[in-house]
Formats: C-alpha cells, sequence, structure tokens
C-alpha cells in the first residue's frame, strides 16, 4: 500500500479521532455519575456524596482537559485535511458542528469552572445545578455531533446540486447585466461542475434514518465507559483494602449504570444492525464476512475471512442466524444481502470492520454475563469478597475502552469507500434495486453541461476525493508525527497524574460541622480561615495542590 | 430574507464572534505571554495562572465556536484558509494543545522541574498561538494567491512575509498589553505593585508597534483605506481607536485601571473591525488573480442554512451571554488560591 495522501489523511484523522474519544465517553459517562451523587447531597447532606463528588469531579476534570485540548484538533482538521470534503458538505455538516459549539460548549465549559472550582464559591443547589449543566453539555454535543456523522451514513434532508459563480471582473468586483441583475454562470472546472450537498429540510437532516438508533448506542456506551472506569477504580480499592467504604457506596452506583446500559445496548445494537443492513448493506455484509446472498443465511461467530477469494476460513456459524437477525424471519431462511451484490469497488476493506464488530460484540456479551453475575454475588453477599470477580473489574475498563473504539472503527471503516454514503436506490416496495450486473444500485446525480451532455456522479462523496488538494503528503506525515510525538506525552502524563489521584484517594470525609451547615456561608468561613494559615509557608500550603498529601503515599 | 443579506448578517455574526474570541482568549493569552516575566515565586506563579483559572476554557469556545460558524456559514472560505495554511495552523494547534494541558498539568506534581516545564509550555503556547493568529490576519489582509477551485497554490514561505510577521508582533504586544491591565486588576499587594510597570512598559511597545502598523498598513494593503473612503461613516472607528489608544495610559495614570481595561477591549475590537472592513466585500482576496478571490457570496451556504444558523443564534447565543455573566460574576475580584486551584 503506498503511502500517498489519502491513506496519510486517514491515518491523520484515525489517529487524532481516537485519541480524542478516549475521553469524551469518560467525561459522558461520569457527568452522569456526578449529577446523581450531587443529587443524593442534596437530598442526603450527607458529606460522604459530597467527598465522592469530589473525588471523582477532580478526575473529570484532569480527562475534560485533555478532551477538550485534542478536540479542537478534530474540527479544526476537516478543513485543514478534509477541504474538498468540506466543501461539498459544509452547507449540512457545517450547521450541526455550529450548533454543538453554541449550544454544547459554552454551557459545558462555562459551567465546568462552577462545578471545579465553585465548591466554596456557591451553594450547594447552584453546584448541583451547575454539575447538571455540564452533564446536559456533554450529552448535547455528542447528539449534535452524532446528527454530522450518521448524516454521512444516511444522507436524509439535503440534495446534491450543481453550483453557480459570480462572474468577477479583473479588479475582484462583480459584474451585473443591464438590468441591474448580478451575472452569475454555472461553475465548470475541466468539464466537471462543481457540487455540494445542502439542506432542504433541516430537522430531516437532523432525524435522518440512522440517528436515532447511532445516538442511544454512543450515549450507552458512554454510560457503559463511564460506569466501568469508576468500578475499576473502585475494585482495586476493595482489593487493596483502601478506602473500602468509599469504594462501595461508588461501587453500587456504578454496577447499576452499567448494568442497565448494557443490557440496553444489546438490544438497541440488534435494532442498529437492522437498520445499518436497510441503508448500508455493503456494511453488514462486511461486518458479518457475509459473501453469499442466498438463504438461509448463517452467522459467522468466528473465523478468518479472505476478500480475494470470498470465503471465510474455518468458521463456526450458527444455520439460518443471521437471516434472523436481520428480517426477524423465524423460518431462518430468508437470503441476505452479501458482498457479492456490491460492485467490488465499492466494498469496504473486509480485515478491520470484521474483526472490531466481533471484539465489541464479544466484549458487550461479557459485561451483561459479568453484571448480571455480579448482581447474583451482591445478593447472596459476597459479591466483594470474590477477588477473581474484583480483578475482572479491574481490567474491564481496558474492555470497555476497546470496545467504544472499535464500535466506531467498525462503524467508520465498514462506510468506506465513502466518506459521505450514497443511498442506495430502492423500489416502490423499498426493497433494493440491482442493475443489469446484478449489483445493488447507488443513487446518481446529473447536472446539464454547456454543451448539451449530462454529468452523472454518485449522490454521495468518496473518501479519496475528500481530501485537501492545496495539502502535500509530507505536510501530512509531518502532521502525523507531531500528533504521535504530542498525544504520546500526553497520554504518559494523563496515566501518571490518574494514577497519582488513584493512589492518594479520596479525602476523608468532613465532620459534622459541615455536614450540620445547609448555609455555605459557613463553608466559605471555614476556608478562609483555612487559607489565612497557609500563606505562612509555601510548600507546606495545605491548599497547593489539589491533590495534597498525596506525596506521603 | 435574500441570501446575499444572510451571507451579509453572518459576515457581522462571525465579525462578532472573533471579537469576542480577542477580547475574552486576549487577556488569558496575554496573560500565558507575562507569565515567566512577571511572575517570581512559585505562589505568584500559581496565582498569575489562576487568574484566569475558570474562565480561558470557556473564552477559548469562542474560538470553537467561529471555526463551527465558519464551516457552517462560509464553507469555501474554511476550507480553503485551513488547508492553505495548514503548517501554521497544525503549530497553533500544537500551541492551543499546550497551553490548556499545561495549565491542568502544573499543579499536580510537587516538582520544581516538572513545573518550569509547565511553565514554559504555558508561556510558548501563549505566545505562539498569539504570534500565529497575527500572521494568519496579516496574510487575509494582504491576499493570498489562489486556483480557480479556490484552492491556495502558494508555499508555506509566503506566508513568513515581513508583514504578516509585523501584524503577528503587533498582536503579541496588544495581547500582552490586555493581559497585563487584567492581572493588574486581579491581583494585590507586591504583585500589583510590579504589574504598574509591566503595564507601562507593554504599552510603549504596543503604541510605537500600533504606529508604525498603521503606517505601513495604508501603504500596503490599498483596500484597507478602500472601504472606509467607499462609507465614510466607516472613519470612526479608526478614530475611536486612536482615541481608545490614547486613553489608555490617561486612565492607569489617573488610577483607574478599570478604564483602561475596557479601553484595551475596544482597542482590539477595533482591530477586528478595521480587519474585516479591510478584506470586505471579500472573504480570502486572491493576490494573484482577483476574480479568483472568495466573496462573501460565493463562499457562502445555501439561504436555507445561513437562516437555519442565524435562527441559532439568536436562540443560542444570548444564553450564552447570560451564563457567562453568572459565571465572571461568580469568580469576580481578585484571584485567591484555594484547595480547588491549579
Amino acid at each position: 500500500m503506498e503511502l500517498d495522501l489519502v491513506l496519510l489523511s486517514r491515518i491523520q484523522f484515525a489517529l487524532t479521532i481516537m485519541f480524542h474519544y478516549l475521553f469524551p465517553p469518560l467525561t459522558i459517562g461520569m457527568g452522569v455519575v456526578l449529577v446523581y451523587l450531587g443529587g443524593m447531597y442534596l437530598k442526603t447532606r450527607d458529606p460522604a456524596y459530597r467527598q465522592a463528588q469530589k473525588f471523582w469531579t477532580r478526575i473529570f476534570g484532569l480527562n475534560f482537559a485533555i478532551g477538550v485540548a485534542s478536540g479542537i484538533v478534530m474540527e479544526f482538521q476537516f478543513g485543514t485535511n478534509w477541504a474538498t470534503y468540506s466543501r461539498f458538505v459544509g452547507d449540512v455538516f457545517g450547521s450541526a458542528l455550529a450548533a454543538e459549539g453554541i449550544f454544547a460548549f459554552f454551557l459545558e465549559s462555562g459551567f465546568l469552572a462552577v462545578l471545579i472550582f465553585g465548591w466554596n464559591r456557591v451553594g450547594p443547589k447552584m453546584h448541583f445545578f451547575s454539575t447538571c449543566m455540564v452533564s446536559f453539555g456533554s450529552i448535547f454535543s455528542s447528539v449534535w455531533i452524532v446528527i454530522a456523522n450518521s448524516w454521512q451514513q444516511t444522507p436524509a434532508g439535503s440534495h446534491i446540486v450543481p453550483m453557480t459563480r459570480e462572474v468577477l471582473n479583473e479588479h475582484g468586483q462583480r459584474t451585473f447585466d443591464e438590468n441591474g441583475v448580478l451575472i452569475t454562470k454555472p461553475w465548470i472546472i475541466d468539464g466537471v461542475p462543481v457540487m455540494r450537498a445542502e439542506v432542504t429540510d433541516f430537522w430531516a437532516m437532523v432525524l435522518n434514518p440512522s440517528t436515532g438508533y447511532r445516538l442511544s448506542h454512543v450515549l450507552l456506551g458512554c454510560f457503559i465507559m463511564g460506569s466501568f472506569f469508576i468500578l475499576s477504580i473502585c475494585s482495586w480499592y476493595i482489593l487493596k483494602g483502601k478506602h473500602v467504604e468509599f469504594a462501595k457506596r461508588s461501587f453500587g452506583g456504578a454496577l447499576f449504570l452499567a448494568t442497565i446500559s448494557s443490557i440496553l445496548i444489546a438490544f438497541n445494537g440488534h435494532q442498529q444492525a437492522q437498520n445499518v443492513y436497510h441503508y448500508q448493506p455493503a456494511k453488514l455484509a462486511t461486518f458479518e464476512g457475509h459473501f453469499e446472498s442466498e438463504g438461509p443465511a448463517d452467522l459467522t461467530l468466528f473465523g478468518i475471512p479472505d476478500a480475494e477469494a470470498e470465503t471465510i476460513h474455518m468458521r463456526i456459524a450458527i444455520p439460518g442466524a443471521l437471516s434472523f437477525m436481520v428480517h426477524d424471519d423465524t423460518s431462518f431462511t430468508e437470503p441476505v444481502i452479501g458482498l457479492d451484490k456490491i460492485r467490488p469497488e465499492h466494498r469496504p476493506p473486509l480485515w478491520i470492520p470484521f474483526i472490531s464488530w466481533r471484539l465489541m460484540v464479544g466484549i458487550g456479551t461479557f459485561f451483561i454475563a459479568l453484571t448480571l453475575y455480579s448482581y447474583y454475588l451482591l445478593w447472596r453477599g459476597t459479591l466483594f469478597k470474590k477477588r477473581w470477580v474484583m480483578w475482572a473489574y479491574c481490567v474491564s475498563v481496558l474492555l470497555a475502552v476497546i470496545a467504544n473504539q472499535v464500535g466506531w472503527v467498525a462503524a467508520e471503516v465498514g462506510r468506506q469507500p465513502w466518506i459521505v454514503h450514497p443511498p442506495i436506490v430502492t423500489d416502490t416496495d423499498n426493497q433494493p434495486v440491482f442493475d443489469e450486473d446484478g449489483f445493488l444500485q447507488y443513487e446518481k446525480v446529473s447536472a446539464a453541461l454547456p454543451d448539451g451532455s449530462i454529468y452523472e456522479r454518485y449522490a454521495g462523496l468518496s473518501t479519496t476525493d475528500g481530501v485537501s488538494k492545496a495539502v502535500a503528503a509530507e505536510q501530512v506525515a509531518a502532521s502525523i508525527v507531531m500528533f504521535l510525538l504530542i498525544y504520546l506525552l500526553l497520554g504518559s502524563v494523563w496515566i501518571f497524574i490518574l494514577n497519582k489521584k488513584i493512589q492518594h484517594g479520596p479525602e476523608p470525609p468532613e465532620d459534622g460541622f459541615a455536614k450540620n451547615q445547609s448555609e455555605s456561608i459557613f463553608q466559605v468561613g471555614g476556608e478562609h480561615d483555612r487559607l489565612g494559615l497557609a500563606d505562612a509557608g509555601l510548600w507546606d500550603d495545605p491548599t497547593e495542590s489539589t491533590d495534597r498529601g498525596e506525596q506521603h503515599d | 430574507m435574500s441570501r446575499e443579506g444572510l451571507a451579509f448578517i453572518w459576515f457581522l455574526l462571525l465579525a462578532v464572534l472573533l471579537t469576542g474570541y480577542a477580547i475574552l482568549d486576549g487577556f488569558d493569552l496575554g496573560v500565558g505571554i507575562l507569565h515567566p516575566f512577571v511572575a517570581k515565586t512559585d505562589k505568584e506563579r500559581r496565582l498569575v495562572m489562576n487568574s484566569i483559572g475558570p474562565i480561558w476554557d470557556g473564552n477559548e469556545v469562542w474560538l470553537v465556536t467561529f471555526g463551527g460558524a465558519l464551516f457552517a456559514a462560509f464553507p469555501e472560505a474554511y476550507a480553503t484558509v485551513f488547508s492553505g495554511f495548514y503548517l501554521p495552523l497544525m503549530m497553533l494547534l500544537l500551541a492551543l494543545i499546550l497551553r490548556a494541558v499545561s495549565l491542568e498539568f502544573r499543579g499536580k506534581v510537587k516538582s520544581p522541574a516538572w513545573r518550569q516545564v509547565w511553565d514554559l509550555a504555558f508561556f510558548l503556547g501563549s505566545l505562539l498561538a498569539t504570534f500565529l493568529f497575527g500572521v494568519a490576519v496579516g496574510n487575509m489582509m494582504l491576499g493570498v494567491p489562489l486556483d480557480a477551485h479556490h484552492e491556495y497554490i502558494g508555499t508555506f514561505w509566503m506566508l513568513l512575509n515581513p508583514y504578516s510577521l509585523a501584524v503577528g508582533l503587533l498582536g503579541v504586544f496588544a495581547f500582552a498589553l490586555h493581559g497585563s491591565i487584567f492581572l493588574y486588576l486581579k491581583t494585590e499587594g507586591e504583585l500589583q505593585q510590579r504589574m504598574r510597570r509591566v503595564m507601562w512598559r507593554m504599552f510603549y511597545v504596543f503604541a510605537v508597534l500600533f504606529v508604525i502598523m498603521t503606517v505601513w498598513t495604508t501603504l500596503t494593503v490599498p483596500r484597507a483605506v478602500e472601504t472606509l473612503h467607499a462609507y465614510p461613516l466607516l472613519w470612526v472607528v479608526p478614530i475611536l481607536n486612536a482615541l481608545a489608544v490614547l486613553n489608555i495610559p490617561r486612565a492607569i495614570s489617573k488610577g483607574s485601571e478599570g478604564h483602561a481595561f475596557l479601553s484595551s477591549s475596544c482597542v482590539i475590537a477595533a482591530f477586528v473591525v478595521l480587519f474585516i472592513t479591510a478584506i470586505f466585500p471579500f472573504l480570502v482576496p486572491a493576490s494573484n488573480d482577483a476574480s479568483y478571490s472568495l466573496t462573501i457570496l460565493n463562499a457562502a451556504s445555501s439561504e436555507k442554512t445561513l437562516g437555519i444558523m442565524l435562527l441559532i443564534a439568536i436562540i443560542g447565543m444570548p444564553c450564552v451571554m447570560a451564563y457567562s455573566a453568572v459565571i465572571y460574576w461568580t469568580f469576580h475580584g481578585k484571584v485567591k488560591l484555594e484547595e480547588t486551584s491549579y
């Protein structure tokens, strides 16, 4: 494979988004837990909840900072590396991105200040409100970004139109005809009309056919990530016999969220697969390694796919199960469209989606088994004594990270070679239409050229056509090296600081003083007193760092 | 409303977002640029960082939203500028990442060496980001070579021309001045007394650069004055700008630093307005062949998208203003070190 501009740009995008996507799921998932803890504190005034919220907020703040720092890269690189794509989709995709900025980011980062720095500046109610706004903002930002992504998978509420240009004179001024009407002409370069997608119906774009399934899938994935992150730290404390009371308290809440989310995501995943089959059959066939379109279609559990020979070696499969999964067909015989119905140049790469998909489903199944078994143990009263279960939770955060990452990999590689997937042609019964060669047909759009001929293109955009033309491969290569180095640095420091925070653990709950004072003014007074003492010495300053005392561990 | 009218409104709204960003993150970046020079002890460095601690993140959202709005309202301009300025933008990203994480990381380990590293990252990130913003503005003023696809056809080195580098320098001192006044307002005692000297120094350097760049711009970018001649009412902007610059030393010597801060905010706002009048009616002027230029109309999205986005802005921006005000109020007053400080 040649390291050309397209491949390098794809590597750069994959690198930056996979690094970035470590953090939003953590903050979205943990945000829900922070809301729960803050709400419980408001209700019970039990200082243990406040201390737990403080501890998780510190880790939340760390994750958030790196999420923001790596997230700004994402917005910029649409323009830097994928300029042609940006020109094509800006009208549609851009509006979702701008809505994310105005509606979500301001909310999130504004109230984050109150959440992190406002403990002694605002009352508990305002603090709880800020916690809710941060959580709401982070969820809302995922809503807009998933809408934007889903539109690329199942474009709706938009059409592709040839563009016109104002005729500019040599001074760059617009020209008008004798009636004062602006002179425009079709924008054609080298015989090819320049076209782009434009919004026709905003709500149809927002609620495009895959948004609902994909959004709930992503959010459930985030809840799984956040809850397993907390479960993993808590189980480690339990194993080490440190902060056990705190750990058990947080464990209970997180286990509930993890169990519900793991079960729901399985149902949601099934529906989403049917949705994918309906709109992007090539993607589902790649996930399943399904070549032959005949029924009954078997469900491959394991195997080694071979794109050249169009078969799966050493295959273990459940007969007819794919027919049932895709069509809810209880006779287990309904045919399922396979890769043989997709033009070879329109087939996604096989290996990466095939493996990613299996990993995600496998990890999801394991999570259901683990959490349900944990509830059984909880009922027996032996959960926290089963060391192997605690160890399983310790490492499960890594599995959650992998599941979230490979889920996206499967979704994004599975739509290749399209960056904006063209809709498939369907007949009046909503059944896919095949061309004379027996291949699935994708929708096309056309434009009349001045010479009377008709220009035709697919109603989508291929990834190859999306890259920046003004950028050289060496520049992208240099930026990849830069991001690799900076992300290695950030990743190591993140793990280092995270480890310090975890080793240090939560502060012991405040004494009865705070518990009996609902008026925050007393807490401010207490804080000031502490500050007064603190000003005396520099390094002994108890306010020196948010993690005071951890050096002694 | 017509597509033309909506596109013009979005041109103005982007200017508003840019102004908001430049004023708010301007003092953040200025604080970062001054950080190693004004803070002597570790405690002072913490005070300087924490003066922007709770608000820098929200301030930077103005840039993110500006980027998103540019993408949506003028996709052609977004694509042309971002891919054309590829390497400088990658350096800008590096600078913004370093600045963001240095704030978060610095306080987490109690080792002088560790802190020095992140102090340096904070300073370099702030300096480089500011400088690159200025260089980008300089190049947009001059115009860049484009082809029929509106793709940038120049080289990286062409972006580093003397005029644009000088604009970058002006930007650095404008933000440093802005940041020094902000720090004066947020600090007390000895550190605050030191900031008084810093404010004066920054003002002198800025004033000299301001005069040089005003002359240089009128000589090199005739377009900058053309729009002012076409709409004489706009002359009020450079005049108010000059008055605002002059008001800074007046306010400082009178001891009303709050007014000085207001004046430096006005100076930055005037810079943004002068910048957009200089490029109007273009978004990206082509330096090689004017007919390849990106104008407000030919770079804009469809009427539908511009209208929807306007609705989003009308609903969203008042909310943003409201809770930004609440949050600034929450953290008003002199900076104090607390348990949760960086």
